[in-house]
């Protein structure tokens, strides 16, 4: 049976109060001691792209510096490919990749071409191979004109998609997305996306930890995905299943041509949960909750016999900003509502 | 890969940026050889004035020669992890397979490949400049006294490395500690003889005062504090201790920095 390519037990990371002078003793003016993880626990399948949501502090970074082994756990453990990630570190290193939105790692006095070089080297890939896998990648990205510049000389978003190229040229198995498309354009974002989906399905087993801001991304992306605040995880299941958590009856919306009758009783109707109605110069907007789907074809019907006329209908989805406010109780790019 | 070879091809990767700088930048010429040449000529023009011996001139090349690879290792090893955190490498790099020894050691060659160029144009300006006569014993021993005093000098400044990222800022305080008062104590513009032997031998172990004792009384045939044999022997014995210590201080620092968080935390 295969592993697991990621799990984690508990996981709780503390960060203690700063300490400061040789004595190390606690700064009076430090923060107090926090908890960036708190009893974390998720199951990540070998060939799934998972993704982390969160807002800022949630402690989704802090995660994956411990499933990269860059931290230590302060309680509970952490696998990665079956290999716990403090006593096996040496072994899940070569497994492994990361790429931060926004880092900016790499040497100024190189070029695009050689800093990738250096770190493909780094893992081990012979330089034959690095050369094909840096020129493919920097297609996939649109940079291969900035192949030969220095990275001193590149746009922001120009060295956030050599950083993802960076990931990507050791061929991880287990690959830690963190923001990969901060600071990208539009056109490059959806190309880096469409080439996530592709990398993934090319070759099974093949796994993707993603953060992101971008509800969008993280619902066209993941397969499964875990919304996270405060060190904790507060949901986890695929896109689907989490928006069906916020809305318990079906809801669509009509759109009828001045004049309609019918819409004032719809709300009678078997099978109509809720009706509400909102009249504007031009039109009639009608807004029904079924207690299931099915319902609407009465509803259509009872407005045609009525000799309305629809002009539009469209069934209402849940998205996943519904689903975070719902449970963390603001939105993403939202300050908590601060408590008396 | 094996990890002998994972070693040797992250060390010849890490080595390449310092060598593609040397290529790359425009100011080092003047910044690292016409610099400490005015430095030395300082010196030997008092030497002169006081009618030192011919020797004294060379002490003080050789001493500015050595003083740019002091430098490296302070600047370019002891302070770089605590840079290459800043910029964001350092956790690619503990996050690689490949050992951190193999990247600091890929910095050291790098930083040896550089600086022995910018030492060899100070010695050449600073000899025909001066008219610095040199009758060495034997070239194949200077070399030997340089190559271990190199591997001693570079392997405190793999020591060093560790230090500086487990300190911090504070260790921006250790670096100007160990400048001028290291200069005087290795005898970097005098030969270190004049010192009780007990204040040279305890000066011995920065690799650079024995090392300089070594080159200076194979190249200008002086007496020195040691006689040469031992000087190796002692470099050879500082270089393989400071390497050992220098990884488990690597070993210590990384265990420490992610139970600290202070592997990713920047500016602490």
């Amino acid at each position: 049976m295969h592993p697991l390519a990621i799990r984690t037990d508990s996981l709780t990371r503390t960060y203690r109060k700063a300490r400061k002078g040789w004595r190390r003793k606690t700064a009076p003016d430090a923060p107090p001691d926090f908890a960036a993880l708190d009893g974390v626990s998720l199951e990540v399948r070998p060939g799934e792209l998972f993704g982390l949501l969160g807002p800022n502090g949630a402690g989704k970074t802090t995660l994956i510096k411990i499933l990269t082994t860059l931290l230590a756990p302060s309680a509970g453990t952490a696998y990665v490919d079956g290999l716990d990630v403090v006593t096996d570190a040496d072994k899940v290193r070569p497994l492994i990749n990361m790429v931060s939105g926004g880092e900016s790692s790499g040497y100024g006095i190189l070029n695009v071409r050689e800093n990738l070089w250096l770190f493909a080297r780094i893992y081990g890939v012979p330089t034959a191979v690095a050369r094909e896998r840096i020129d493919a990648m920097l297609k996939v990205v649109g940079l291969e004109e900035k192949a030969g510049s220095r990275i001193t000389h590149l746009s922001t978003g120009q060295r956030q998609k050599m950083n993802f190229c960076r990931g990507f040229i050791t061929h991880p198995k287990i690959l830690f997305l963190d923001e990969p498309t901060l600071g990208l354009d539009v056109t490059s974002a959806r190309a880096i996306r469409v080439f996530v989906k592709e990398w993934i399905a090319e070759k099974p087993g093949r796994t993707l930890l993603l953060t992101t801001h971008y509800m969008a991304e993280a619902d066209e992306l993941c397969d499964r995905l875990a919304i996270i605040d405060k060190g904790k995880v507060l949901a986890c299941d695929t896109p689907a299943n989490l928006k069906k958590r916020v809305q318990e009856h079906p809801v669509f919306e009509l759109s009828l041509a001045p004049g309609a009758n019918g819409w004032a009783d719809v709300g009678q109707l078997p099978g109509v949960h809720q009706a509400t109605t909102t009249e504007t110069p031009t039109t009639v907007e009608l807004k029904v909750s079924l207690t299931e789907e099915p319902a609407i074809g009465g509803v259509v019907q009872k407005l045609v016999n009525a000799g309305g006329r629809i002009l539009t209908l469209k069934k209402v989805e849940p998205t996943l900003e519904d689903v975070f406010i719902e449970l963390v109780g603001h939105g993403l790019n939202d300050a908590p509502t601060a408590t008396p | 890969m094996s990890s002998l070879r994972l070693f040797a091809v992250t060390a010849l990767a890490r080595t390449y940026p310092r060598v593609a700088w040397l290529f790359r930048s425009r100011t080092w010429l003047l910044q690292e050889t016409v610099l400490p040449v005015l430095s030395v000529a300082a010196f030997a023009y008092a030497y002169r004035a006081m009618n030192a011996p011919e020797s004294y001139t060379g002490f003080v090349i050789l001493g500015a020669a050595m003083t740019t690879f002091w430098m490296n290792v302070l600047w370019g090893m002891g302070a770089q992890l605590y840079w290459e955190r800043d910029n964001g490498n350092l956790e690619l790099y503990i996050m690689s397979p490949a050992p951190i020894t193999a990247v600091l050691t890929g910095m050291a060659l790098g930083g040896m490949i550089t600086t022995v160029i910018r030492a060899g144009a100070i010695t050449l300006t600073g000899m025909i400049a001066f008219d610095v006569p040199v009758d060495p014993t034997s070239w194949w021993l200077l070399a030997g006294v340089f190559g271990l005093t190199l591997a001693a000098l570079y392997g405190l400044g793999m020591m060093f490395a560790s230090v500086f990222l487990l300190w911090g800022r504070e260790a921006w305080h250790l670096v100007n500690l160990l400048q001028e008062p290291v200069y005087l104590a290795t005898g970097t513009n005098f030969p270190v003889s004049i010192f009780p032997k007990a204040v040279a031998v305890a000066a011995s172990v920065i690799p650079l005062t024995a090392g300089m004792d070594g080159m200076r009384q194979v190249l200008f045939r002086t007496p020195g504090f040691m006689g040469v044999g031992e000087e190796m022997a002692l470099l050879a014995a500082l270089a393989v201790a400071f390497f050992f210590v220098a990884r488990v201080c690597l070993r210590y620092l990384e265990r420490r920095a992610k139970e600290e968080g202070k592997l990713t935390v920047r500016w602490q």
